[in-house]
C-alpha cells in the first residue's frame, strides 16, 4: 500500500476516532476506487462544487461515506480537520452522506438501492441536454440484492446510457456475513452483462489497474458500463479484513484506534 | 379529470422545456400528442415504480420538472422509500400523479385501491398533496404546478364528474375554497367528496339545516388561516374523505384543532373508510355507499352530530 492510500485511510481513522464508531470494513474496501476516480477520472472543481459540467459521483453504498469524505477533504472540498466532527450533533458529516450539507455530495444515500435509479435520471438528463458530463455510481455488492438496482440497470441499457458507469465494490461481505452465504448472486459479471452493460473486472485495490480501466471508459459507445472491483473488506487492517463484525463498529476504544494508526505507519 | 391532468402536462411541456413526463407501463396511446411533439420528454418506463421515482429525482436534480404517472397504490406504496428519500429528503419538484385515488378501481379489489395514500404521503416532510374536485379545477391547479418548488402528490379521481368548481373562486395551492358559506355547521371535504358534501348541504338546507362546505383541495400544507378564521363560528364539523379515517383529511383537521389556541372548538365527526381492507367489489359509488359515504350518509352524520352539540 503506497503512502497516498495510507493517508486517505488515516483521514478515515481520524473520523472513526472522533466518534468511536463507523462502517469500517465498507470504507476501507472503497479507498482505492474513489482515490483513482478523483485523482484520474472525474472532472470537478472543489472551489465550485456545483460547476454544471462536473462529472457526478453518487456513493450509492452511503455507509462507505468516510472513504468519500476522506477524498473530498483531500481534494479541498472542506478542511481535513472537519473529519473529526464525524457524526457530532452539528456536523456536516453524518453517518451517511447528505446532499446540500457537504459540498461534493451529489445525492443523499444510506438506504440501499437508490443510487442507480438517481444516476440513470442524471445520465438521461445529460443526454437530453447534450451535456458531456458523466455519471458514476458506486455500489456495494450486498446492495445488489435490492431489486431497484436491476430495475434501473434495465432502464440504463434501454436508454443506451454510455455516460453512466457503475463501480461495484465487490468485497464479498455484507452485514451478516459472506455475500455468497447470505444471498449467492452467482456471476456478477454475467448478471450485469445480461442486463445490457459492458463489463470488466479489476482488482479494486490495484491503483495501476484501476487507472488503466478508467482510461478505457466508456467501454462501448452505446452501452452503460459496469466495473466489478474485487476488493477486501477492511483492507489495510489485518484484524478487520474479511470479518463480518467489522462491518460497523461502535464503542471503539483507544487501543483499537491506535492499532489502526499503527497499520498505516 | 385524468385526461385533463395529463393533457395539462403536455400544455406545460409546451410552455417549459423543463417538463418531462414519466410513465410506468401506462395504457396504449397515453399522451400520444405529447409523445409526437416531444418524444425526448415523454419517457415510458417498464413496471418499475421504485426506479422511476429515483430516476425522476435524478432528473429533477438536473433541472427538470418530472411528472410521474401510474396507478396510485403502486406509485405511493411500492416506491415509498424512494418518495421519502429521493424526492422529499432532497425537496425536489417532482409531481407524482396517482391514477384512481380512493376506490375508483373498486371492481379490481384491494390491490388497486388507494385508501391510505394521503396518510402516507402526508407523513413525509416537504410533500404537498392536492386532490381537485373536478376536471376544471384540475386544470387550474396544474397550471400552478410549474412554479411550486416542492414535491406534489396529485390524487386523480375517476373522471366524468360534474363540474362544481368555479373560476371566479380561483385556485392557489395550499388555500382552501369555501364553496358554501357556513352558519355554525360545516362539511370539510377533499377531492370529489366535495361533490357529495355540496349535495348533502343542499338537501339539509331544504330541511332547514344550514351547512357550509369547505373544499380542502390541498390537504398538505393545510390552510390553517381559513380554519383559524372559521372555527370560532362553528359548532359542528363533518369531514368527508374517500380515504381511511386514519391519517387523512380528518386527521389533519383534528390535529389542527387540537394544536390551535382557540378556546371553544366545534364537535368533529368523520365520514371515511373504516380501518379494513375492502371485502366488496361493484363500483366506486356502491363501495362508498357500503361504508356510508354518500349523500344519505353525510346528511345522517351531520344531523347526528348537530344533535350531540
Amino acid at each position: 500500500m503506497d503512502e497516498r492510500s495510507k493517508k486517505l485511510r488515516r483521514l478515515s481513522v481520524d473520523a472513526f476516532a472522533a466518534d468511536k464508531r463507523g462502517h469500517i470494513g465498507p470504507t476501507l474496501s472503497l479507498i482505492e476506487i474513489l482515490r483513482v476516480l478523483y485523482d484520474d477520472f472525474l472532472k470537478f472543481r472543489p472551489e465550485e462544487p456545483n460547476w454544471p459540467d462536473r462529472d457526478r459521483l453518487i456513493l450509492s453504498k452511503g455507509h462507505g461515506c468516510l472513504a468519500l469524505y476522506s477524498i473530498l477533504a483531500d481534494k479541498g472540498y472542506f478542511p481535513e480537520q472537519e473529519l473529526t466532527t464525524f457524526c457530532k450533533h452539528d456536523s456536516r458529516l453524518g453517518g451517511h452522506p447528505e446532499r446540500g450539507k457537504l459540498p461534493g455530495i451529489e445525492a443523499s444515500t444510506g438506504a440501499l438501492g437508490h443510487g442507480l435509479p438517481i444516476g440513470v435520471g442524471m445520465a438521461l438528463a445529460a443526454k437530453m441536454k447534450g451535456k458531456e458530463y458523466r455519471v458514476v455510481v458506486v455500489t456495494g455488492d450486498g446492495e445488489l440484492n435490492e431489486g431497484s438496482v436491476w430495475e434501473a440497470a434495465m432502464s440504463a441499457s434501454k436508454h443506451r446510457l454510455s455516460n453512466l458507469i457503475v463501480f461495484v465494490d465487490h468485497n464479498k461481505y455484507q452485514s451478516y456475513g459472506p455475500t455468497q452465504d447470505v444471498l449467492d448472486m452467482g456471476s456478477l459479471a454475467g448478471k450485469w452483462t445480461s442486463f445490457g452493460f459492458s463489463v470488466k473486472e479489476v482488482d479494486g485495490h490495484n491503483v495501476k489497474s484501476l487507472e488503466e480501466i478508467m482510461d478505457q471508459l466508456p467501454l462501448e459507445p452505446q452501452k452503460p458500463t459496469a466495473i466489478i472491483c474485487h476488493t477486501i473488506k477492511g483492507k489495510g487492517f489485518p484484524f478487520a479484513e474479511q470479518k463480518a463484525d467489522w462491518h460497523h463498529k461502535a464503542g471503539l476504544n483507544d487501543e483499537m484506534i491506535n492499532e489502526m494508526y499503527k497499520c498505516l505507519d | 379529470m385524468r385526461r385533463v391532468c395529463l393533457n395539462a402536462v403536455h400544455e406545460l411541456a409546451c410552455e417549459s422545456d423543463q417538463v418531462v413526463f414519466i410513465g410506468s407501463d401506462l395504457g396504449p396511446g397515453t399522451l400520444d400528442k405529447m409523445y409526437q411533439e416531444f418524444p425526448d420528454r415523454f419517457i415510458m418506463e417498464g413496471i418499475s415504480e421504485q426506479h422511476i421515482i429515483g430516476m425522476s429525482a435524478g432528473m429533477a436534480m438536473e433541472g427538470y420538472i418530472p411528472y410521474v404517472n401510474t396507478i396510485a397504490p403502486f406509485l405511493t406504496r411500492r416506491g415509498y422509500e424512494q418518495i421519502a428519500m429521493d424526492i422529499c429528503l432532497h425537496d425536489l419538484p417532482v409531481r407524482l400523479i396517482g391514477n384512481g385515488g380512493g376506490v375508483v378501481y373498486a371492481p379490481l379489489g384491494p390491490t388497486h385501491l388507494a385508501t391510505e395514500d394521503i396518510a402516507i404521503m402526508r407523513a413525509l416532510p416537504n410533500m404537498t398533496i392536492v386532490a381537485p374536485c373536478d376536471a376544471d379545477e384540475m386544470h387550474r391547479f396544474m397550471m400552478k404546478t410549474l412554479e411550486w418548488p416542492h414535491p406534489i402528490y396529485i390524487r386523480l379521481a375517476k373522471g366524468g364528474d360534474e363540474i362544481i368548481s368555479r373560476d371566479d373562486l380561483g385556485f392557489e395551492i395550499g388555500k382552501s375554497i369555501l364553496m358554501r358559506d357556513p352558519g355554525e355547521h360545516l362539511f370539510i371535504s377533499t377531492g370529489v367528496m366535495t361533490q357529495l358534501a355540496l349535495q348533502a348541504a343542499e338537501r339539509l338546507h331544504s330541511e332547514g339545516i344550514l351547512c357550509g362546505v369547505l373544499h380542502m383541495h390541498t390537504i398538505k400544507p393545510l390552510d390553517d388561516e381559513m380554519l383559524f378564521n372559521l372555527l370560532p363560528q362553528l359548532t359542528t364539523i363533518v369531514t368527508v374523505e374517500e380515504h381511511t379515517r386514519i391519517g387523512g383529511l380528518s386527521s389533519a383537521i383534528l390535529e389542527f384543532i387540537s394544536d390551535c389556541s382557540i378556546k371553544s372548538t366545534p364537535v368533529v365527526r368523520r365520514v371515511g373508510i373504516p380501518d379494513k381492507f375492502s371485502e366488496k367489489y361493484g363500483s366506486q359509488s356502491s363501495l362508498l355507499s357500503h361504508w356510508g359515504i354518500d349523500v344519505d350518509g353525510l346528511c345522517s352524520k351531520m344531523k347526528e352530530t348537530i344533535n350531540i352539540t
